[in-house]
């Protein structure tokens, strides 16, 4: 604890005379260059989304209690659907993700900050203003846009409202501002680690995201070239996607979807490194297998790039296409699954404690297995004739995304939260949030698998009448794990307010560098580069 | 158990009991349709090989997590051992969900195999999808016509907050039945050539296990058997716009010998078509006829967009009351709009009869306060079809 | 200050990786819109998406595969808001491969107006599409016509001797499309 001390008065000295003293109010979080500042920054933001987003769901599930148009109008309700997508994907996931890489992304490494703190400043700021655009375009006279988050063609293009042109631009700095912030990673995780810290000495949390930052730099400039096709198609007389003009709608899919399937991977990536920091922490053993687990991930990585068209299976492909795609979305089944033995593996015969970030992480494995499950069963082409563009597949993306990554952000934020603020969180409390949202979010999303099976589809605001019953349970699910997330909020307030005082280490079988300073972490850590051996 | 642990277990038993008991339930459907072609049963069984397979590898996965959870809790004294890797074993869970896949991938193989075999067909029948609607073209008859929904809109408007509608409770067939339904026959093979007017619709019948995207020009292909008559219904199944919800596809399955007489049939009422088309050109109908007809024509093909109220929704839909074309511009225009259509409005020319098209513009024009005291008749509108 | 000094150690390396980094954001934006010919090249040469021929070709005199024979069916499509007809004069022929054939489409401009009409044709199964021979074809040229104007449009083709065994069927598809506004007068 010397060191720390030590650390901690090094760090005041530079705080004392270094030019960059901490500046207050406001503009401490504008001008911020600190990557615990701007890692504070996309979680608030993220959150935030997450309650928007939320609440865009939350009056689709009203409208679908009951068969019926009660509420809103068909053309509001895909406003609803599209807007939601794109707020959660673009909003919540991924700036979460953000958030933790760069909290803990130098903590891990022992460096003293990311290799780039001037365009991390830039890499948050620009999101604001991205999702002003997007939300602000529901005040348009044509309303948002309402196509989809996956915005086919011409449906996008001539048969688009007005606000096309604002989807595009937000589009284009969100993507901007990924591309920035993964360049911002790779760089840091290349140049940054301390001495000793090889590369297959790195946490797993710091190569899944290192990973996912290089997946970001491949795909995010396709979506933005497509998106800007799609604006000069719309608005400059192109024809890529319209047919009169020698054009494919088909296409646009194709380079969508390219960049979509690593996207979905993008975003499930970072949630398998936080959950494999925490597994081995509550189960007091080394992770089962790590230099599998790196393999596996990166093994996944290089397989998103050739499965694209697995979104595409009814669109008029030919058989050897179809067959191609559905055996490389079949193999990509493979390396997950060796990941989920390799958790299974670590618990196994531990000696386990089940504090809630143990919690989360264990319902993550088991309900984003359940979500691998439903997507195996996609992949098998014959059969998702029948699947595909009902709520098997919303069901699906659901698990994976909700019991998956987002379960996966709160195992990560509670674990984490008393190295950010030096308090613990309030435990009953965090209790109440855990088991709500467990049981509410399987309301809310299993009944989804037999409504598909059933025969409803996608983005419909109303439905035949045999569809009504498990209609009303999983909206009735759906208000509630609405409302448990607001416990969270209350949780996190209530320890940046005070709580327990967190010791450096609060966990006693955590392992990483970010464990061997006070808690709160102080400004300005590893200022000098940590031993490693 | 705690007592207060006891007490949350009966009330979360109780919720579940409740819940599942619903009398509702016997009718609520859990699984996929087995449906009523060698094909849909193929693909359901390849549904049932996929599910109980991944039920069995949960079973062991989540099994050995439970136990893990019960007999490796540090309150129970377990000591974490030392283990952290082993070659041998990471091979085996590599190699045997490899081989579970290919046990899968083979059958899923023949399965598709068959399905894209669309050679050797009896009929063939075009489907054009389109907003908000399916047409259906018998490929070697002349017979052609559109399929809408045909659910009454006081029963899907609700907007009242009453849920039984605006005074009218749902059918049976609520949001799934159609005016025409597409007739096809039984044990013969049945080839849909399918493509759209205007953005990417999906033509699906979960019975026949078909769904192919309906692309704007371009064609795709599907086809179906059928084993037994019936009445078969599906959805559109890819979001095209406000009333994407709102195209069902019903297809009615008959034996040979009816499905010869029902083409038969139409052949008649194609013919009849053509003659009370030619007589409605020297009739001429009264206001009280017109309006009479063309508030029902109104309801049943414009009022999705353009509102009962002749409000619209603008800008995407424009108002028709007081609108320019309804009320000061030359009555040819206000045809030739509807007849062919523009931009994204739908033509309405094939759709429509003479006699609908001209009672239509008839009550545009004077309803709603417009107010003009035109009257169109259909020479009219057959000397305007064009601009 | 070692914040600073490690910066400036480090600066050269970051630079480097930056530099590489950025060039890959840029290759991959350019992939993307590379993506659009190469889609197009690659349905050229498998018929994917059913897109025929759009250059007119030579007839290949290899000689006529009377063993078999195959249907070719004609269909045809009006864009929203074109106010033509448009209906193939026999809708369906058979054919032996190899064999050269001259079938009629009939367009007429029902309306007061000129309009310049585009057909688009798509083929179906896709895969038959690089075996469908087009020699001369309407589809190759807008097609402009007067108010009230009709017009007899031909088609002249072969199916390739090559063609897969299991394809029995083909039919080819005409969307037809307004594209007078479009076109610079």
């Amino acid at each position: 604890m010397t060191t720390d001390t030590i650390n901690e008065s090094l760090d005041d000295a530079h705080n004392d005379d270094h030019h960059d003293h901490k500046m207050t109010g406001i503009k401490r979080w504008l001008y911020t260059t600190n990557h615990k500042d701007i890692g504070t920054l996309y979680l608030w933001f993220s959150f935030i989304m997450l309650l928007t987003g939320g609440a865009l769901a939350m009056v689709i599930r009203v409208e679908l209690f009951q068969p019926g148009l009660q509420i809103v109008e068909p053309d509001f309700f895909n406003q609803l659907t599209t807007v939601h997508g794109l707020i959660m994907v673009f909003g919540a996931i991924m700036p979460a993700f953000t958030g933790f890489a760069n909290w803990m992304i130098p903590m891990m490494i022992g460096a003293p900050d990311m290799a780039l703190p001037r365009m991390n400043n830039w890499s948050f700021w620009i999101l604001p203003f991205a999702f002003a655009i997007l939300i602000g375009s529901f005040f348009m006279e044509s309303g948002a846009p309402n196509f989809g988050w996956t915005f086919y063609a011409p449906l996008s293009t001539t048969y688009s409202n007005g606000s096309t042109a604002f989807f595009v631009f937000a589009v284009h700095i969100m993507g901007i501002s990924s591309i920035m912030g993964a360049i911002n990673i790779v760089v840091t995780i290349m140049n940054l680690r301390t001495p000793g810290m090889t590369y297959m000495k790195m946490p797993l949390f710091v190569w899944t995201f290192f990973i996912t930052a290089y997946l970001l730099i491949a795909v995010m400039p396709v979506l933005a070239g497509v998106v800007t096709m799609l604006l000069t198609d719309t608005y400059f007389g192109t024809s890529f996607f319209d047919a009169a003009g020698g054009g494919d709608p088909v296409m646009f899919q194709h380079i969508f979807w390219f960049f979509g399937h690593p996207e979905v991977y993008i975003m499930i990536l970072p949630a398998f490194g936080i959950v494999s920091t925490i597994i081995p922490a509550f189960a007091r053993k080394k992770l089962f297998g790590y230099s599998s687990m790196v393999y596996a991930t990166a093994s996944i990585a290089l397989l998103s790039f050739i499965v694209w068209a697995h979104h595409m299976f009814t669109t008029g492909m030919p058989l050897f296409g179809e067959l191609f795609f559905m055996y490389c979305t079949m193999l990509i089944a493979v390396p997950t699954g060796v990941k989920v033995f390799n958790w299974v593996a670590t618990m196994w015969r531990g000696s386990l404690t089940f504090e809630i970030p143990m919690l989360f992480s264990i319902a993550f494995v088991i309900l984003f297995t359940i979500g691998g499950f439903s997507g195996l069963m996609l992949a098998l082409t014959p059969v998702d004739f029948q699947y595909h563009d009902t709520y098997f597949v919303v069901a699906h993306f659901h698990y994976v995304l909700v019991t998956g990554s987002l379960f996966s952000i709160y195992a990560g934020a509670y674990y984490w939260l008393p190295k950010w603020t030096g308090y613990m969180y309030n435990d009953s409390l965090a209790k109440w949030h855990f088991w709500c949202s467990l049981i509410s979010v399987n309301l809310l999303f299993f009944p989804m698998h037999f409504l598909g099976l059933a025969g409803m589809p996608r983005r419909i605001p109303d439905y035949a009448l045999q569809f009504a019953d498990f209609n009303k349970w999983v909206s009735i699910g759906g208000f509630a794990f609405g409302l448990s997330q607001l416990i969270f909020l209350a949780v996190v307030i209530k320890c940046i307010k005070g709580g327990d005082k967190a010791a450096a280490k609060p966990w006693d079988g955590a392992e990483g560098l970010e464990w061997t300073v006070a808690s709160p972490a102080p400004y300005h850590t590893f200022s000098t580069p940590p031993k490693v051996d | 158990m705690s007592r207060g642990n006891q007490r949350w277990l009966m009330g979360i038993w109780l919720f579940c009991t409740s819940l599942f008991s619903c009398s509702a339930w016997s009718d609520t459907q859990l699984n996929l349709t087995k449906g009523v072609t060698a094909v849909s049963r193929e693909v359901y069984d390849l549904h049932m090989l996929a599910l109980y397979t991944c039920t069995a590898i949960g079973v062991v996965v989540f099994g050995a997590m439970f136990w893990s959870m019960i007999f490796h809790r540090k309150s129970k004294g377990a000591k974490a051992a030392d283990f952290h890797e082993s070659t041998t074993v990471e091979i085996l869970w590599t190699a045997i969900p490899v081989i579970i896949l290919i046990a899968m991938a083979v059958p899923a193989t023949s399965t598709l195999i068959d399905m894209e075999n669309n050679d050797n067909s009896e009929v063939t029948i075009q489907i054009t999808g389109s907003q908000w609607k399916w047409h259906y073209k018998y490929f070697d008859q002349d017979i052609e016509y559109y399929s809408v929904l045909s659910t009454p809109r006081e029963q899907y408007e609700n907007q009242n907050g009453s849920f039984e509608g605006n005074g009218a409770l749902k059918g049976k067939d609520y949001l799934l039945e159609v005016d025409k339904p597409l007739v096809i026959p039984a044990n013969k093979k049945v080839r849909f050539l399918i493509t759209s007017d205007d953005v990417i619709h999906s033509w699906w019948v979960p019975a026949f296990a078909v769904k192919q995207d309906a692309n704007p020009g371009f064609i795709n292909e599907a086809w179906t058997n059928v084993d037994e008559p019936g009445i078969y219904r599906g959805q559109c199944a890819e979001l095209c716009g406000k009333d994407h919800g709102f195209m069902p596809i019903v297809v009615e399955v008959k034996s040979s010998d009816d499905y010869d007489a029902w083409l038969n049939e139409q052949q008649a009422l194609t013919a009849k078509a053509a003659d009370a088309e030619k007589a409605s050109l020297s009739a001429s109908m009264s206001k009280d006829e017109l309006m009479q007809l063309g508030e029902t024509t109104y309801m049943a093909h414009c009022a999705a967009c353009h509102q009962p109220t002749g409000l619209g929704l603008p800008p995407t839909f424009p108002a028709l009351k007081g609108s320019a074309v309804a009320t000061q511009g030359p009555i040819a225009e206000h045809i030739s709009l509807v007849v062919n259509g523009k931009g994204m409005m739908p033509p309405f020319g094939k759709q429509l009869s003479l006699k609908e098209i001209a009672a239509l513009i008839t009550y545009e024009r004077n309803a709603w306060g417009n107010d003009t005291g035109d009257l169109v008749q259909s020479s009219d509108v057959k000397a305007a079809s064009g601009e | 200050m070692s914040e600073g000094t490690e910066q400036k150690t480090d600066k050269p390396n970051n630079s480097k990786v930056i530099k590489k980094l950025v060039l890959v954001v840029f290759a991959m934006f350019g992939f993307g819109f590379a993506l659009v010919p190469l889609y197009d090249v690659f349905c050229d040469i498998t018929g994917l998406n059913g897109k025929t021929n759009d250059v007119a070709v030579a007839y290949a005199d290899d000689g006529i595969d009377t063993s078999r024979t195959v249907k070719v069916q004609f269909i045809t499509r009006m864009a929203k808001g074109i106010p033509w007809q448009f209906e193939p004069v026999i809708n369906e022929v058979s054919v032996h491969p190899g064999e050269m054939k001259f079938v009629n489409f009939y367009a007429k401009n029902d309306s007061q107006r000129d309009i310049i009409g585009q057909a688009v044709p798509s083929v179906s199964p896709g895969l038959a599409a690089g075996y469908f021979q087009k020699i001369e074809c309407f589809c190759f040229t807008q097609q402009p016509l007067k108010g009230g104007e009709e017009v007899e449009m031909g088609l002249q083709f072969y199916v390739d001797l090559d063609l897969p065994a299991e394809i029995s069927t083909l039919t080819l598809s005409y969307t037809l499309y307004d594209i007078s506004d479009k076109v610079d007068s």
